[in-house]
This record gives C-alpha cells, sequence and structure tokens, in this order.
C-alpha cells in the first residue's frame, strides 16, 4: 500500500446562499494514494467541485478533518494554505483560468513568482515545462493567441510549475472538442505514470473509465 | 517584489484608455500643485530679494488714503508737510529722511501727449538713498537741486515705444506749460509707471503743480545700530504730537520694511493655501477615481485573482499587486503633472517676462518639489488603492474562482 496522501474524514461543507443553507457535502470520507488516478464522477450540481476545492485547500470543510500528507489542514491560515496550494497541488481548470496579460512563459513561471524562485530559475523551469507539453513555439504568445488544446496545455505546464504531488483537474475536457480531450488526458496519464496522483473531476462517464479508480458522488454523499 | 511590479504594470497596460483617464484626474492637480508652489516660490524669493535690496533700514511714513477714514478728514490733513519731515529729522535714530512728491499729469513731446507719473525729489533724497535700483541712471546724469527745467525719465522714453520717435538725452518734453530738457535716464523697472515716470527737482515740482510744502511720501532711513521697528514707533509718536492727532486717529502711517514684508508674507501665505486647497480637492478627485477604478478592477479580475490564489498567491501577494497597481497609476500621474507642470510654470514665467519686461515672477523648481511631488503622487495611488486590494486580498479562493 502506498502512502496516504489526500485524507478526507466525515466531511460536511455547508454554503449559505441568500436564507437557505446549501449542504454541497455530506459525510464525505475519502483517502488518496501517492501515485492514483482518479476520477470524481457526479452529475452537475452533485458537490464535486465542492469537493474539489476542499481536496485542493481552496475551501476548509464546516465540519469534519482534512489530512494532507498526515497534516489536518482545518487549522491553518490563509497564506499556510496558499503556500500548501503553491507547493504541492497543481491546479487544471475546464476554463484553464490562465491569466490574459501574461505570454504562456511568464502564466508558467507565475507559480514560481509566489514561491520566490529567482527569474533564472523560472524561466528554465517554465520553459522545459512548456517543452515537455509540445509549445516550444508557442511559449511566447499570449493566451488569446492559443487554440483551446494549447491553453490547457499552457495551464497543465503551469499546474506543474512548483513541482506538486497532486494534480487537481477539473473538467479538463469540458472545453476541448473530443480529440484535444484524448490528447489532454493521455498528458495527465503520462504525469501519472511518471509518480504524480492526477485527480480529475468530471461528469464524463466515458473518460472516467480510463483511471484506476473512481470516487462517485450524488446530492453531496460519495456513493462509490 | 520586481515581479508583482511587472504583474501590475501587466494589468495597466490591459486597459490602456481607462488607465489613461484615470491618470489624467492625478496629473491635472499635481501638475497645479507644481506650477503654483513653483511660481509661488520664485514670487517670494523675487520680493524678498527686492526688500533686501532696498534694505531692512527704511521707515515709510506716508498719509492714509482717503479710503476707510472718517468722513470727517479734509484733504488737507490727509498731507504730510515740511513740518512732518522736520519732525521726523528730529528723532533720534534717524540719520536721514526725504519725501517724494507725485502727480498724474499729461506731458507733451511736438504734438503727441500722454498721462505719466511726475514726481518730485531732491538731491538729498539721491545722496541718502542713492544706491537702490529705481535710482540707477544708466545714461546721462542724476538730478541736482539746480536743475530748474531739467528732469530725468524713465527707460521707456529713450528705449521703449512711449513715443512715436525714440527721444534722446537732450531732447525737451513739455509739462503744464514749461518746456524741460533731458539729462538722464533710468534703469528699467519692468513696470509701466516706473519707466514711462518722469522725474524734476523737488521745488520745481512744487511750484509746477502748485502743492505748498507737501512732501508726499516721506522714506526714512535709520542710523545703524538703532532698530527700525522702534524708530518707526517714536516718529509715530512724534507725528502724532506735532499734527495733534489721538491714537489710532492718525491721519498718517508709518511701517518699516520688514513690517511690509511681514504683511507681504501673510498675504501670500493665505494665498498659497486657498491655492494648493484647490489642487488638493482636484487630488483628491483624482484619489477617488483611482478607487473607483481598482474596485472595478477586483470585480473584473475576481476570477483571475482566484487563479492566482488557486497557483500560490498568498493574501499579502494579491494585496500588493492591486497596491503597486494603483500607486503605478498615481506615480506616472505625477510624473506627467511635473512635466506639465514645469510646463505651465514656465509659460507663466514667459509670458510674465515678456508682459513686464523683467523676470519678476520665475517659476523654482526644486529638487525637493519634484521628489516630493513624485512621491506624494504615488502615496496618493497607494491611499486610494488600499480599500480596494484589501477586497481582492480577501477573496476566497473558491468562491473567486467560481464567480462569473
Amino acid at each position: 500500500m502506498k502512502e496516504e496522501i489526500i485524507k478526507l474524514d466525515k466531511v460536511d461543507k455547508n454554503y449559505i446562499l441568500g436564507d437557505s443553507i446549501v449542504k454541497a457535502v455530506r459525510n464525505a470520507s475519502l483517502t488518496i494514494r501517492k501515485g492514483e488516478f482518479i476520477a470524481i464522477v457526479g452529475p452537475s450540481g452533485s458537490g464535486k467541485s465542492t469537493l474539489m476545492n476542499l481536496i485542493g485547500a481552496l475551501d476548509l470543510a464546516t465540519k469534519g478533518r482534512i489530512f494532507l500528507e498526515g497534516k489536518d489542514i482545518e487549522h491553518l491560515e490563509e497564506s499556510e494554505l496558499a503556500v500548501i496550494r503553491g507547493n504541492k497541488i497543481g491546479f487544471v481548470f475546464q476554463t484553464f483560468n490562465l491569466i490574459p496579460t501574461l505570454t504562456a512563459l511568464e502564466n508558467v513561471t507565475l507559480p514560481m513568482v509566489f514561491q520566490g524562485f529567482s527569474k533564472e530559475e523560472r524561466i528554465e523551469r517554465a520553459t522545459e515545462l512548456l517543452k515537455d507539453v509540445g509549445l516550444e513555439e508557442r511559449m511566447k504568445h499570449l493566451p488569446g493567441e492559443l487554440s483551446g488544446g494549447e491553453r490547457q496545455r499552457v495551464a497543465i505546464a503551469r499546474a506543474l510549475a512548483n513541482n506538486p504531488d497532486v494534480i487537481l483537474a477539473d473538467e479538463p475536457t469540458g472545453n476541448l472538442d473530443s480529440k484535444t480531450g484524448k490528447h489532454i488526458l493521455e498528458i495527465l496519464k503520462d504525469l501519472n505514470k511518471k509518480g504524480k496522483t492526477i485527480i480529475i473531476v468530471t461528469h464524463n462517464l466515458e473518460m472516467a473509465r480510463k483511471v484506476d479508480k473512481i470516487i462517485k458522488i450524488k446530492d453531496g454523499k460519495i456513493v462509490k | 517584489m520586481k515581479d508583482f511590479f511587472f504583474l501590475a504594470f501587466n494589468n495597466l497596460k490591459r486597459r490602456k484608455l481607462r488607465s489613461w483617464l484615470t491618470i489624467l484626474g492625478i496629473f491635472i492637480g499635481i501638475a497645479a500643485v507644481v506650477s503654483l508652489i513653483s511660481l509661488g516660490q520664485g514670487l517670494q524669493s523675487f520680493i524678498h530679494e527686492q526688500f533686501e535690496q532696498v534694505g531692512g533700514n527704511k521707515i515709510l511714513v506716508s498719509p492714509k488714503t482717503m479710503m476707510g477714514m472718517a468722513g470727517s478728514a479734509t484733504e488737507e490733513e490727509l498731507v504730510l508737510t515740511e513740518d512732518d519731515l522736520k519732525a521726523i529729522r528730529s528723532v533720534t535714530g534717524v540719520e536721514g529722511a526725504e519725501g517724494i512728491v507725485t502727480r498724474n499729469s499729461i506731458i507733451s513731446y511736438k504734438k503727441e501727449s500722454e498721462v505719466v507719473m511726475v514726481a518730485g525729489m531732491s538731491e538729498e533724497y539721491v545722496e541718502i538713498f542713492g544706491n537702490i535700483d529705481a535710482l540707477k541712471i544708466i545714461e546721462g546724469r542724476q538730478l541736482r537741486d539746480s536743475d530748474k527745467s531739467n528732469i530725468v525719465v524713465g527707460y521707456n522714453h529713450i528705449f521703449g515705444n512711449l513715443w512715436d520717435r525714440k527721444l534722446k538725452i537732450g531732447d525737451d518734453l513739455e509739462i503744464k506749460g514749461k518746456e524741460f530738457e533731458i539729462v538722464g535716464v533710468l534703469k528699467k523697472q519692468g513696470n509701466p509707471a516706473d519707466d514711462n515716470a518722469v522725474w524734476m527737482e523737488k521745488e520745481t515740482f512744487r511750484d509746477l503743480f502748485d502743492v505748498g510744502d507737501n512732501e508726499g511720501t516721506i522714506t526714512v532711513k535709520v542710523k545703524e545700530g538703532f532698530n527700525p521697528d522702534k524708530v518707526a514707533e517714536e516718529i509715530k509718536e512724534e507725528l502724532r504730537d506735532e499734527r495733534n492727532e489721538e491714537e489710532e486717529q492718525e491721519t498718517f502711517s508709518v511701517q518699516t520694511f520688514s513690517q511690509l514684508l511681514e504683511t507681504f508674507n501673510d498675504i501670500f501665505a493665505v494665498v498659497q493655501v486657498v491655492l494648493i486647497g484647490i489642487a488638493a480637492i482636484s487630488l483628491l478627485v483624482g484619489g477617488i477615481g483611482i478607487m473607483n477604478t481598482m474596485y472595478m478592477a477586483v470585480l473584473e479580475r475576481t476570477k483571475e485573482i482566484g487563479t492566482m490564489k488557486a497557483v500560490g498567491a498568498k493574501n499579502s501577494d494579491v494585496l500588493l499587486i492591486f497596491l503597486f497597481e494603483s500607486g503605478l497609476l498615481g506615480l506616472v500621474g505625477g510624473a506627467i503633472g511635473i512635466a506639465l507642470g514645469i510646463g505651465i510654470g514656465k509659460a507663466v514665467e514667459y509670458i510674465a517676462t515678456a508682459q513686464l519686461g523683467t523676470p519678476y515672477l520665475q517659476a523654482v523648481f526644486g529638487f525637493p518639489l519634484i521628489i516630493g511631488a513624485l512621491i506624494f503622487s504615488f502615496i496618493v495611488g497607494c491611499l486610494s488603492g488600499i480599500l480596494p486590494a484589501l477586497q481582492a486580498a480577501k477573496l476566497k479562493p473558491a468562491e473567486a474562482l467560481r464567480y462569473e
């Protein structure tokens, strides 16, 4: 058995929406081990995005405990959570979320800026990462000048910038055609082979079939 | 830090028009501050120079003007006479005192006529105060008491365009039906009143204008070692006794130059405060403009802020990026404002010099003014950006990412 990297223990997450309380995640427990390739699957509104936010330390639980590499993140300051996100987790979003004013290269260096790497180190590493995703010719282009698939590859390179153990991808192929989507999935699989823990959030069951383990979620509850 | 600056700059570049409009709000204020302060400093240093040249050891005694006087006072009482002059000379600490009488009069050269100031002055006045700028002869000679039909003229008669033909030493001017020969020209003063003036011997003036023993305005020179303010007080007492006037009811005023300078400084300070106040209001408006722009930027870039936080930006990082952004708006506005302010200052200086002939109004741009204005504009930018930046920093990453 590989070591546990993320563990949720009876986690609730409630939102206040106007006057009502939305119970987005209820009594969720799960364990993710190092090197796993996991899909969190569920229909829209099932709470899978909330679950991803919790796993990615973007949000804190209302109840229950979340462990990252055995460390309880519940009582951490926002700035400490930021450091964890920056170092341990790489995010890939459905809408890519690149900074439109920065070139592909600058977008990839951004996470390293917040970790205080020197400019030379940043550019060297970012160049290498962009080469790995086949974008060395497009490094100086702005996101607006890139195709969807290229943008998502930049986003993957950005997610890898600080060499995190976990890649969290929220519908990474949702805005791409099926061919490009497959290519992105290949890249993620490749990363998994190299030892990264990959967690994909999706409602696409076909895509989910290609992973090691599926976590199904419905109405905020994990149903396996 | 440098990287945050780069990020901030990048964001400003993205919305060029909005950034420039925001900057416009700041640089108008800064330009106003810079030009006003520079011209103010220039004017002040000019006046101080003038006072220094005239000397702090002089006292000015003049009849009070009709304005503000009780209705009972007649013209005659408001005149300083030879008796008054004698009384002033008798005060201890007075080295010398002389009056200058002036009237506006028509003077003619051939068929042309002009209305100018004619002044009567004794040789003694030149002896006592001869070192002052206003009495410097640049051609010919100064007046003597024996000059019964000679005059000294202002700069414009000989070198300016007062007459159709430029006059020269030896030409005759007609004043009240009498011919006077020009024997000297005074240095350029830069104002028409002085540069068009005509000076003659005091007794001749009195006969010509029929003003009896009127002394006009009396200038007093204080002996070295005496305090001008104290001597001025004694002159006041002496004149009160001599003219039988009550305290606070005097029909004359005694002023030292240091008092004049003080009065000037007081007025100047008030004017300065009012002008700077107006400029400050425009800066405040500019600052609100920055705040507005920044709030919009936070709203627009909510998702971007969420992304930055997801990739490891701490609250303080986001705060700094936004603060730099607003500070940069202020700084650029300040830099342009300073350039514009210098331009306005220099333009005013140029116009004033062209109008007046002498450099009365020189815009002074000290290093502290420029650096101060730059720092100030940066601070205005940062202060205006604090609230929006705090809002950006406090955004919850999960919520910010969801924002559409």
